[in-house]
């Protein structure tokens, strides 16, 4: 997994609750079976008009947001399915933090896995940081995982919760798999144990 | 004394290999399902990083989400599609981990054919690359979907990182009304509670409507426990529960099945076990459900109006439904009973089993699909297709006027050529109505199969009950 520590840059604020993985990336856009590419199609049905051509009105397609790399977001983002093309689109777009008051857990998972940060905060603190991104070119962020601070384009600074574990690994770029390889004797114990305990299930 | 502990509680713990002093718990998988869409990527990074599949036994693969569900004889005509499944059936090949085949009469939705093969089992940990792997959950298991990393994870170690769930009861009691079914229960929830209102919880759905519900309707009502926010919903395993499964091909046979069904026995949450959030349902209230905008929280009763955004007071809320209103074109205040139809899907792993088809087929019996209507029955597995085919469905539903399908997820989302066009109406049996779920610019609204059927008959959305009254 890639490494996360700090990043400055341009927030998008999309203040719509229940951003769900459809909306993200629709499904005709599932049938990759790689990883990249798929930010040419983030919010593809939002962000394109039916001939084809970019919607003026959708937020990333504004020049002031064009290269945004946070969004600022209503309630329960990533609602829907587990796609994890969800975030592959929007990092490959180049969104690599996401805020909002809360995100759908398997969403909030499978971001963490791709070296991108979603941070939850209060319904003020959103409304503060919706604001700032309203902003447009001026809508700049500074995320400090480390310090665990979001601060605003006035100099202002938040503090966010997250996960000893999640943030330790996210700050390391550690790859899970490998760590949980290093614990093989245990699971091969709780094997060991399950052949006796519940024979049907290793048959 | 061990203090009382919820079901959830109980497989939780019989399934930890590994605490970290963080909290961060390392749990055993016991049953992994893959498809399509979610895995090559996965495969992909097993490849990369040298690594196998640390128990292939324990997996089971099936392509659903990409199939035709016209006659498949000829392949799969789309490219990217044919590549999907090609790739799966490359990686379940390399890795030797168990496939059906897409000819093969076990093939169907991946949710369906867990429980039909006895894959699925009470106290077990299962996961699949799909948020409805909440599916599951009806057998007393623990089942959750996960993202492609996580398939990676599973595949290599048997393994998950998860923190704990918080618990919460869902009691369903009293008798259900005639013409209102485990949709219309798990619609009813969703609409009360919201499409976060479960987020961070485990759901235990009990209560006597819950218990009296076939395993075809537990599986309906776990299935869209997901739609709630929540990652997983269990129900506690009962006779029904070991009814179902005695016999199947992977269900344990002689002494341990015996045996099994001991352990089984023991899984149900204490009588003082203790949950972070309690909801409470009267059964006999409820009526035939429906959702009207592109949220599945957005449900109201069929006898009921569509909501007016001016008397939203949260603003965010508020422009949701604007928003919603508009893609679906519809008028606040209006009745939703008699809104034009152009689609009928009955079919997914919400409402694609026997019961299901079942169910529909009582209400197309003997009527006709309304010319204006184009309807389509998927069955949710080739098994299930056999089965409904033995009880003469398919040709109630011939004969009436829907088509009907090969198995596979079809126009759940849409992924193969089944799909709304622009503007089209669907009443469908499956679980999303987000915008452009079954076709760019589809309107969808979630019912049950009795509601989808009576749809069809009347060209509009109509109360099921009223049709079920002139037999
Ligand atoms: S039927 Fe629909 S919800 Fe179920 S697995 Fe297929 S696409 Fe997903």
């Amino acid at each position: 997994m890639e490494k996360f520590n700090k990043l400055t840059g341009v927030a998008a604020p999309m203040p719509i609750r229940n951003i769900d993985t459809d909306m993200i990336i629709p499904k005709q856009f599932l049938k990759t079976i790689k990883r990249e590419g798929l930010g040419k199609n983030l919010f593809d049905e939002m962000r394109f008009l039916d001939d084809g051509s970019e919607n003026p009105d959708f937020v990333l397609n504004k020049p002031a947001y064009r290269n945004a790399s946070i969004i600022v977001a209503g309630e329960n983002f990533g609602c829907g399915s587990s796609r994890e093309h969800a975030p592959w689109a929007l990092k490959d777009f180049g969104i690599q933090v996401i805020i909002s008051t809360s995100f759908a857990d398997i969403f909030y998972n499978n971001s963490f896995k791709n070296g991108m940060l979603p941070i939850k905060v209060d319904a003020e603190t959103l409304a503060k940081l919706m604001e700032d991104a309203e902003r447009g070119a001026n809508a700049t962020l500074t995320v400090d995982l480390e310090a665990q601070t979001i601060e605003g384009p006035d100099g202002g600074t938040v503090h966010f919760e997250i996960d000893s574990f999640r943030k330790h690994c996210l700050l390391e770029g550690l790859d899970d798999i490998g760590l949980t390889q290093q614990k093989t004797s245990k699971i091969e114990a709780y094997e060991e144990k399950q052949k006796t305990a519940q024979p049907w299930l290793s048959a | 004394m061990r203090a009382p502990s919820t079901l959830f509680d109980k497989i939780w713990d019989a399934h930890l290999v590994d605490v970290q002093e963080d909290g961060t718990c390392l749990i055993y998988i016991d049953r992994h399902l893959v498809h399509e869409v979610t895995s090559p990527q996965a495969f992909e990074g097993l490849r990369t990083a040298g690594r196998s599949v640390h128990r292939p036994q324990a997996t089971l693969a099936v392509a659903d989400h990409n199939v035709p569900t016209t006659d498949r004889s000829k392949g799969i005509q789309n490219p990217e599609s044919r590549l999907q499944v090609e790739t799966l059936e490359k990686n379940v090949a390399d890795f030797g981990v168990p496939y059906f085949e897409t000819d093969d009469i076990r093939q169907g939705v991946v949710h369906i054919v867990g429980p039909e093969q006895g894959f699925t089992l009470p106290g077990t940990t299962i996961v699949c690359g799909d948020s409805h792997t909440a599916t599951h959950g009806a057998f007393g298991s623990l089942a959750f979907g996960i993202g492609t990393s996580e398939v990676e994870h599973v595949l290599a170690t048997q393994t998950l990182l998860q923190q704990p769930a918080k618990n919460m009861l869902i009691k369903v009691d009293g008798e259900l009304p005639p013409g209102v079914g485990a949709k219309d229960i798990v619609l009813a929830i969703i609409g009360k509670i919201g499409t976060a209102g479960g987020t961070g919880y485990v759901v235990e759905y009990a209560g006597t409507a819950i218990e009296n519900l076939s395993m075809e309707g537990r599986m309906t009502v776990c299935n869209m426990t997901i739609e709630a926010g929540a990652r997983a919903g269990l129900i506690a395993p009962d006779e029904k529960t070991f009814e179902y499964l005695k016999g199947r091909s992977m269900s344990p046979k002689g002494a341990a099945w015996e045996q099994a069904v001991e352990y089984w026995r023991t899984l149900k949450s204490d009588d003082a076990a203790k949950f972070d959030a309690v909801v409470e349902l009267d059964a006999s209230e409820l009526v035939p459900e429906i959702t009207w905008g592109t949220s599945p929280e957005n449900v109201i009763p069929i006898t009921g109006n569509i909501p007016d955004p001016a008397q939203e007071s949260n603003p965010q809320k508020r422009a949701a439904w604007e928003r919603s209103l508009a893609y679906m074109d519809l008028k606040a205040g209006a009745a939703i009973e008699g809104t034009p139809i152009d689609r009928v899907f009955i079919g997914s792993c919400t409402n694609g089993r026997i019961e299901d088809l079942r169910e529909a087929a009582g209400i197309a019996k003997g009527r006709k699909v309304a010319a204006t209507v184009g309807a389509m029955v998927v069955p949710g597995s080739g098994l299930v297709k056999e089965q409904a085919e033995e009880e003469g469905l398919d040709k109630i539903f011939i004969e009436a006027g829907f088509e009907w399908r090969e198995p596979g997820c079809s126009m759940c989302l849409a992924m193969n050529d089944d799909r709304l066009e622009a503007g089209e109406r669907c009443a469908s049996t499956s679980n999303r109505n987000f915008e452009g779920r079954q076709g760019k610019g589809g309107r969808t609204h979630l019912v049950s199969p009795a509601m989808a059927a009576a749809a069809a008959i009347k060209g509009c959305l109509t109360d099921v009950r009223k049709l079920e009254a002139e037999d």
